[in-house]
């Protein structure tokens, strides 16, 4: 336990507790007033009640779609159904860089919709909203499907032989199995969409601002470090209250459920109501989120000259960017993987080590730790960046020039996935299978290589995919710290698009692609391995 | 071949173990009867290893303090097997010869021959989880068996079987070891299991031996109130002994010539309650009746004393709500010593 604490330390709560020192430090003189001034000015107010009920409508919308889709993909087979689920999961590990520029494809200016009926949505909040739902569909498919999937269905059966009618007996029996894992996503999504940065950046323009957009434009743009602490520490005692309402639902979601395997649930739809929700499921699928995905691709191809890969060509010269970048675009994809390599590598040694000592102990120390894993998947990923920048800088730790500051700063965010992918695995294997080893003669070491490791290793490569995909769609930490002749895609990708002009765009839409296609191989690989054991994502 | 000196073990302030002194000689079963608390199962962990204690473990006369389990050579037969569910019969049989470096070719015919001997012949191939509670308890016994352990533990070896299958095994793995010559040291909580495996039966009691002796010994002369009761001898009363008759609260009851005088207290087997007519033994009303196969169990209440266990031949046995006299056989009247813990 103590290699992954001294992790947290030194590259999460130093970094983090030194930019709001800063902020809020002038002179020796701990300024607590600025806290009043801040939160009690009117246009940061607005910002605060907008991250909040754009937050909460999103989560809202997230449910109402994705929970017929949760329930269509627990109780139905149908022909296809593997393909789909991973297709719904592809967003959630794509860069939050990707999904903007997808949805700008798709409802901007010269859009799709605008071409083809007039339609724009980049200057309302439903364009965010919609990207978050894209975002988000997952979550609640994995979560509360995955559960309903292991509901046993004879349940309902039983309350229905006493009498309950069809909806009675969902309301009654199911629904509260159901209810903590609902919760568990909604808090999920709700976490994920308030301290959304790379959509609300894209997607937003200057009337809407989050949280993490105000911070970042507060820290890179106005240089007023004051007021970004300020809200740093109003979204940390936030996203504090969201996930300790998460453990909390989380630890009733153990509660005694009789679970059964999934493969015995599943049928195929009967009836004529049955098949038109699951192509009502379907459509919903292809309209949220295949097309955005579509319309990415086609617009990558659509130079000015007809379909054709000038864009990509584009990518490997240097010049063609007008000057964005030191190096081709191209180079971006190479540095991107390197990173994410070495992250994930850091992730999983430091995720590992945090899940094992999870697993070996208990108490409330060890449940606080839990919790502390899980908050740089909510902490401003800007001050991360930004603290990284302030303090790594001198000695004994002067990583500035360095390159191995961009995978520290990806693996905070992909120790989380690890140990939520590792944790329930590692749990589930029987200390005395160890001791049954060791009385037939394998020295502990050997122990854990005969019986831990190849009941860990799907989990393990499974984290690894999830850590390898986060990393590298990391935007707001890496778009501070990735150096410029060093960018990678995410930041490449958002410098493209502040650019102006016909060939940036297309150059955005083909690195997007790029790395779209990257995640999505990455995913279908761990589809293939995943077990339904692994995984509380 | 094993020798407990003083062993314990506490959890927090209780102790699961209190000073056990126990020896198994080479070739012996040996058996450890108790009830589920009584520290039987953390016995066999201490010798294998799994668990710290104060006191000494030897194996072979060699002084076990700071081997780890590993390197003592002991088999253990876990209660739920603990077989490894990602390996198939032939790879869990293998793995104690695979940890102790043998060549591909032994492991392939002595896990053959294992099979064969516990009648689980080419199963090889086979997945644990398609086994069926019996076939993975053979399985677990030719994995426990492999390397040759000069000791073999089992804890509650047939716990989750049922009763005929039980009693099938139980026969099976007597001749078994008797043929292997191996030693044996068994926990179980049930005395049928104890007394057919056993050369010699430990009774435990909360981290205590309360009784060590053959199965014909325990069973005939318990020796307390408390082993009486967990072998299911429930006529305990409290009794002064003068001469060869013990005064006690159902009356005048005889004793052998010779017992010892005084206070203590005094068992009656249910053989040992005979029904007579009313007015020749002590005036019992039927209370209940229990069909046993070879007998019926009969529940009496009797006019002065606690409830009274008889047995007697099906023929016999009268119905509840009758009223029949009940005396005493001294062969079957068990004098043990008073209980100051127990009221």
């Amino acid at each position: 336990m103590a290699g992954p604490v001294a992790f947290f330390a030194v590259f999460f709560a130093y970094p983090v507790a030194a930019i709001v020192g800063r902020g809020l430090d002038v002179g020796g003189a701990w300024q607590f007033g600025r806290i009043g001034e801040v939160l009690g000015d009117p246009d940061i107010l607005q910002v605060l009640w907008f991250t909040s009920w754009q937050a909460l409508a999103s989560t809202a919308l997230t449910l109402l779609i994705a929970l017929p889709g949760a329930y269509v993909f627990a109780r139905f087979d149908f022909p296809g159904k593997q393909l789909l689920r991973a297709a719904v999961t592809v967003p959630f590990v794509l860069p939050t860089v990707v999904v903007g520029t997808a949805f700008l494809a798709l409802l901007g200016r010269g859009g799709m919709l605008d071409q083809l009926w007039g339609v724009r949505l980049d200057t309302t909040v439903w364009a965010i909203l919609l990207a978050h739902v894209f975002f988000n569909y997952a979550v609640v498919v994995r979560t509360v499907g995955g559960l309903w999937s292991q509901l046993d269905p004879r349940q309902e059966e039983a309350a229905r032989v006493l009498g309950a009618s069809r909806f009675a007996a969902w309301r009654k029996v199911t629904l509260p199995a159901l209810g903590p894992a609902v919760a568990a996503a909604s808090l999920m999504v709700f976490l994920f969409t308030f301290t959304s940065f790379g959509v609300v950046q894209i997607l937003g323009g200057p009337a809407f601002s989050t949280l993490e957009v105000e911070i970042y434009r507060q820290t890179a743009q106005l240089l007023d470090l004051p007021t970004a602490a300020v809200l740093t520490l109003a979204q940390f005692a936030a996203v504090g209250a969201i996930l300790a309402l998460h453990a909390w639902t989380v630890r009733r979601r153990e509660s005694a459920l009789r679970l059964v395997d999934p493969a015995q649930t599943a049928r195929r739809p009967r009836g004529a109501g049955q098949w038109s929700l699951l192509s009502g499921v379907v459509a919903s699928v292809a309209a949220l989120i295949l097309v955005p995905l579509g319309v990415l691709v086609q617009r990558s191809l659509d130079t000015p000259g007809g379909y054709g890969f000038g864009y990509y060509q584009a990518l490997q010269s240097q010049g063609a960017g007008g000057g964005t970048f030191l190096v081709p675009p191209v180079d971006a994809i190479w540095n991107s993987l390197q990173y994410a390599l070495v992250a994930t590598a850091i992730a999983l040694v430091i995720g590992g080590l945090a899940a094992a000592a999870l697993t070996r102990r208990a108490g409330p120390l060890v449940r606080g730790f839990d919790a502390l894993l899980m908050l740089p998947l909510g902490v401003s990923a800007v001050t991360v960046g930004f603290g990284f920048l302030i303090t790594l800088d001198k000695p004994p730790l002067d990583l500035r020039s360095s390159w191995i500051l961009v995978p520290l700063a990806q693996a905070l965010v992909g120790v989380p996935f690890v140990v939520r992918t590792m944790l329930p695995v590692l749990r589930a294997v029987d200390g005395r299978l160890r001791e049954a080893a060791a009385v037939l003669g394998a020295s502990p070491l050997r122990a854990w290589r005969e019986v831990d490791l190849p009941m860990v290793r799907r989990a393990l490569l499974v984290a690894a995919g999830f850590a390898f995909a986060v990393s590298l769609g990391e935007f707001g930490a890496t778009v501070f710290i990735a150096r410029p002749d060093n960018p990678t895609l995410p930041v490449a990708v958002a410098r493209l698009l502040g650019r102006a002009g016909d060939l940036n765009y297309g150059q955005a839409m083909a690195l997007s692609t790029i790395l779209m296609l990257v995640c999505a191989v990455s995913l279908l690989v761990l589809e293939r391995i995943r077990t339904d054991r692994s995984g509380e994502f | 071949m094993l020798r407990l000196e003083g062993v314990s073990v506490r959890f927090g302030a209780r102790a699961a173990l209190d000073a056990v002194d126990l020896e198994v000689a080479d070739h012996e079963t040996v058996c450890v009867l108790g009830p589920s608390g009584s520290g039987k199962s953390t016995l066999l962990r201490v010798v294998a290893g799994l668990q710290e204690a104060s006191g000494k473990v030897f194996l072979d006369g060699t002084d076990q303090s700071g081997v780890p389990v590993h390197r003592r050579g002991v088999g253990l037969m876990f209660q739920d097997h603990q077989l490894f569910p990602q390996r198939d019969v032939a790879g869990n049989v293998a793995f104690g010869l695979r940890m102790r470096g043998a060549g591909r070719a032994e492991q392939v015919r002595r896990v053959a021959e294992l099979l064969e001997l516990v009648g689980l012949p080419g199963a090889q191939g086979r997945a644990i989880a398609a086994l069926s509670g019996g076939e993975q308890q053979r399985v677990a016994l030719a994995r426990a068996l492999a390397p040759q352990p000069k000791l073999l533990m089992l804890d509650e070896p047939l716990g989750q079987l049922d009763r005929g299958l039980r009693e099938r095994l139980v026969v099976e793995l007597r001749e078994l070891f008797g043929q292997l010559g191996t030693t044996v040291l068994a926990v179980t909580h049930d005395q049928g299991e104890a007394f057919a495996l056993a050369d010699r039966v430990v009774v435990m009691r909360e981290g205590r031996v309360a009784q060590v002796g053959t199965p014909l010994e325990v069973w005939q002369r318990p020796a307390s109130e408390f082993v009486a009761r967990f072998l299911g001898f429930d006529n305990v009363v409290s009794a002064t002994v003068s001469g060869e008759v013990a005064d006690t609260p159902w009356g005048k009851v005889p004793v052998v010539p010779g017992a010892l005088q005084g206070e203590c207290r005094l068992l009656v087997r249910p053989a040992g309650v005979r029904l007579v007519p009313v007015d020749d033994g002590l005036r019992c009303t039927v209370r209940a009746r229990t069909f046993r196969g070879h007998h019926v169990a009969v529940i009496l209440e009797p006019a002065v004393g606690p409830p009274l266990e008889a047995e007697c031949p099906p023929a016999e046995a009268p119905d509840a709500g009758a009223t029949v006299g009940a005396a005493f056989t001294a062969g079957d009247v068990v004098l043990l010593p008073p209980e100051p813990d127990r009221a």
